[in-house]
């Protein structure tokens, strides 16, 4: 009888065998994971508890990468991560810092906020990273500020934005509104007209930029003719665009950001609507940005920013010429690029002059510097941890180039607040 | 049976002591991905026993974290206006904010305000007999609409950037590790309450009509039954759920915005329950800790490659165990039962 048993009873059907082994293999890989993880990170926190200065022991010291490499960013920020991975090369290959190798940690933010905070955390906390390089969008960086704040990190932000915002942990190496915005809208009132069409997509950027905007033209005879979001990835313009016939405004300001611009340019130039009837400004479309959209579309409209690829500066040629080379020939360089790779390298000024990557005493060091970026001389303001920056305004070529019309001819020192600015009153307290 | 219960025991010890294995890190993942599995109870409730599927249950889980994010957010602020209200040219705090001041009340809007709007949509659409492919769609626009409101009125809602930087809770600072091994535990505790709540309501009479209503809701509706209050009841609890998971989620990762209660994360709720085995409760909740786990894991260590994995993991799991994790377990045992019985027959053909 027992012996019958063991023969009929337990014999599996191979079907039931392949499940078997595959939760064997999910649970192993689940499992696996989450405890190896936990068990490195525990070894680690132990080695980095006996050389005491953790993340910085033997002769590398680690950085932090968190750009969203898929999702709906990863199309703007993996050449952020480009920029920064060779400006960390280029550190290393002149002898690293403090006699240190940089090692760059790079994590997936996933155009996903609360997973900007999560890999924020994983690189504070576990790979204990002298500074983190990263972000994009206004959303990730709010979800990274408490994070960063909280473990005392250090985050360098590429990319311009709003404004409104100064944590004493992180360095904003993009244009607040006062050296972006606020210039730009001056300048076309002088140049292009007084009335102004707002457009934008449906988030905070926007809506923040145009209030700003509002707030300056009712102190500087301008006049809002029309405003106007739509959705993130909307692409059906017609009935804005019979709007803006409608009024004829001097200026489109255009804050759209990602593909909403191919639609809306597509469909303005459909329309009949050429650059000599309506100037577009737009501030988020860059030279990555035209690539993406077609500069057919998009010559004679203009954009202001504080770097293009054309910009005359010998430090410029050789960074367009080193990523190039590294990343290929049709690859472009553009402002959040530029603020990405600068930003690695005014870290490493910091440290240099510190002689610490002590995040206390790195931020004090970096008061005041000055470096020699490919947009021109670039200064650490102190007190916002902003950047001084020239401004520049471009008119988009048939080659998918800027042609600058006009810059600022010095760095305009960084306003984040624009409480030098009394029509911006009511916008921050 | 026994084994089972002895299973969960276990199952649940292990969570209550994981402050003293995991790393802090660690500890606020699983303490994140234990809010989403008690999301997962839910949606095993409305989808595995009542075979409802609601592809919206972020609106749900993004109002009771809001609720409870409003709390902080004033709590952070110290007296003053909200930082983003300043900015978007609000000079006073808006009616609607002011209880939440009381943390009392924000906790009670929490599990309220999810239970009471899907009461709403649910008695609206089940009373006229809207269900399957149609009701799962309604579910999506009712997502929607609550996110592209939540973008639209930044100056109430902080807009796309959602609500994030708080300093404290019960002044408790949020930032410290105690506060969080805390929360952890009241995480954990929450879902072990829940989960014991849904065994025993679907082992019950109520769980039968249920799984009757899901086989053939007309039927029950001929024996005198009227599916539309337990559908409604059953819809309004795991909304009330995922309100709960909402509120423990912001306080741990402090933060929440209108993209965490989109199209996205909605459907990512239902994979969880379908990886696990939509028809186990247990089987849910593994489900949510498996698929996130596997989400931080691979994308640490393959940054560039994770998607293609988790998508490879997940077609895996649903062309091979079409019943989840939890199938898997079931036909184990089926296959020992099977043996004991032919060893019993077998017993008993010996004796005669």
């Amino acid at each position: 009888m027992f012996q019958m048993n063991r023969g009929k009873g337990v014999r599996m059907k191979p079907a039931f065998m392949w499940k078997l082994w595959l939760l064997l293999c999910v649970s192993v890989f689940a499992l696996g994971g989450c405890a190896a993880s936990s068990a490195v990170d525990q070894a680690k926190n132990e080695n980095q508890n006996d050389s005491s200065s953790a993340g910085k022991e033997g002769d590398v010291v680690k950085v932090g990468i968190l750009h969203s490499l898929s999702g709906t960013m990863a199309i703007s920020e993996v050449s952020l991560r480009d920029a920064e991975l060779m400006a960390i090369e280029e550190i290393n290959a002149s002898g690293g810092l403090l006699s240190k190798k940089i090692e760059p940690v790079v994590e997936d933010g996933a155009s996903d906020w609360p997973t900007f905070a999560e890999k924020a955390k994983k690189l504070l906390q576990k790979d204990q990273v002298a500074a983190i390089f990263g972000g994009w969008t206004s959303a990730s960086r709010k979800a990274m500020l408490p994070v960063v704040e909280q473990n005392h990190g250090l985050l360098w932000y590429p990319v311009q934005y709003e404004g409104m915002e100064s944590s004493p942990n992180i360095f904003y190496t993009g244009a607040t509104t006062n050296q972006q915005i606020v210039p730009a809208v001056s300048w076309l009132l002088k140049n292009r007209g007084k009335t102004f069409f707002l457009l934008g997509s449906d988030y905070v950027f926007p809506r923040t930029a145009n209030k700003i905007i509002k707030a300056q033209l009712k102190a500087e005879g301008g006049q809002v003719v029309g405003e106007e979001y739509t959705p993130l990835g909307h692409t059906d313009y017609s009935t804005i665009i019979s709007k803006i016939k409608q009024v004829k405004p001097a200026v489109v300001f255009n804050t759209l950001n990602g593909d909403s611009n191919v639609a809306f340019f597509k469909q303005l130039k459909d329309a009949g609507i050429t650059p000599k009837d309506v100037t577009v400004m737009s501030v988020s479309i860059a030279e990555e940005e035209i690539r993406g959209i077609g500069p057919d579309v998009l010559a004679g409209h203009l954009a202001v920013w504080n770097y293009f690829q054309t910009t005359d500066t010998p430090e410029n040629k050789a960074f367009v010429q080193k990523y190039k080379e590294k990343y290929g020939q049709d690859r472009v360089t553009d402002d959040p690029i530029e603020a990405a790779y600068t930003a690695v390298h005014l870290w490493a000024e910091a440290v240099k002059k510190a002689g610490s990557f002590d995040v206390d005493q790195v931020k004090k060091a970096a008061a005041g510097l000055e470096y020699k970026a490919p947009e021109g001389t670039v200064k650490i303001d102190g007190e916002t941890q902003h950047l001084w920056k020239t401004v520049r305004i471009g008119e988009i070529q048939a080659d998918g180039q800027f042609k600058e019309l006009w810059n600022s001819g010095q760095p305009v020192k960084p306003d984040p607040y624009l409480k030098s600015y009394p029509w911006a009153k009511g916008l921050s307290e | 049976m026994v084994n089972k219960r002895w299973g969960y025991w276990l199952f649940f010890a292990a969570l209550f002591l994981a402050p003293f294995y995991l790393t802090e890190f660690r500890l606020s993942l699983l303490g994140k991905f234990l809010c989403f599995a008690i999301v997962a109870v839910g949606i095993s409730l409305i989808w595995g026993y009542t075979g409802i599927l609601s592809l919206g249950h972020g609106v749900y889980f993004g109002l009771g974290a809001y609720c409870m994010a409003m709390y902080l957010k004033l709590e952070a602020s110290r007296g003053h206006l909200p930082d983003f209200m300043e900015w978007s040219g609000v000079r006073e705090l808006p009616w609607f904010w002011k209880p939440f001041a009381h943390p009392m009340v924000a906790i009670a809007a929490a599990i309220a305000l999810p239970t009471l709007l899907a009461a709403l949509l649910s008695y609206l659409t089940f009373k006229n007999r809207i269900k399957g492919v149609y009701f799962s769609l309604l579910s999506q626009a009712v997502v929607v609409v609550f996110v592209t409101l939540f973008i639209g009125k930044q100056e109430w809602t902080g807009g796309t950037n959602g609500l994030t930087n708080f300093s404290t809770v019960f002044g408790f600072s949020l930032s410290s590790p105690l506060t969080q091994i805390v929360l952890y535990w009241l995480t954990t505790a929450c879902l072990a309450l829940i989960f014991v709540a849904a065994r025993r309501l679907t082992s019950g009479r109520l769980g039968k009509v249920l799984i009757a209503i899901r086989d053939a809701e007309n039927r029950v509706r001929f024996l005198g039954f009227n599916p539309t209050v337990y559908k409604v009841f059953v819809y309004s609890l795991s909304a009330a759920f995922a309100g709960v998971a909402g509120a423990l989620f912001v306080l741990q990762v402090g933060l929440i915005s209108p993209e965490m209660m989109g199209i996205i994360p909605s459907i990512e709720m239902v994979l969880w329950a379908a990886v696990g085995g939509r028809q186990s409760l247990m089987g849910a909740i593994i489900g949510a800790i498996v698929m996130n786990t596997a989400k931080s894991f691979l994308s640490e260590n393959y940054p560039d490659l994770w998607l293609l994995l988790l998508g490879a993991l997940f077609v895996v799991v649903v062309l091979l165990v079409p019943k989840g994790l939890a199938g898997i377990y079931e036909s184990l045992v089926a296959v020992r039962i099977k043996a004991k019985r032919g060893h019993e027959r077998e017993a008993r053909v010996d004796v005669s």
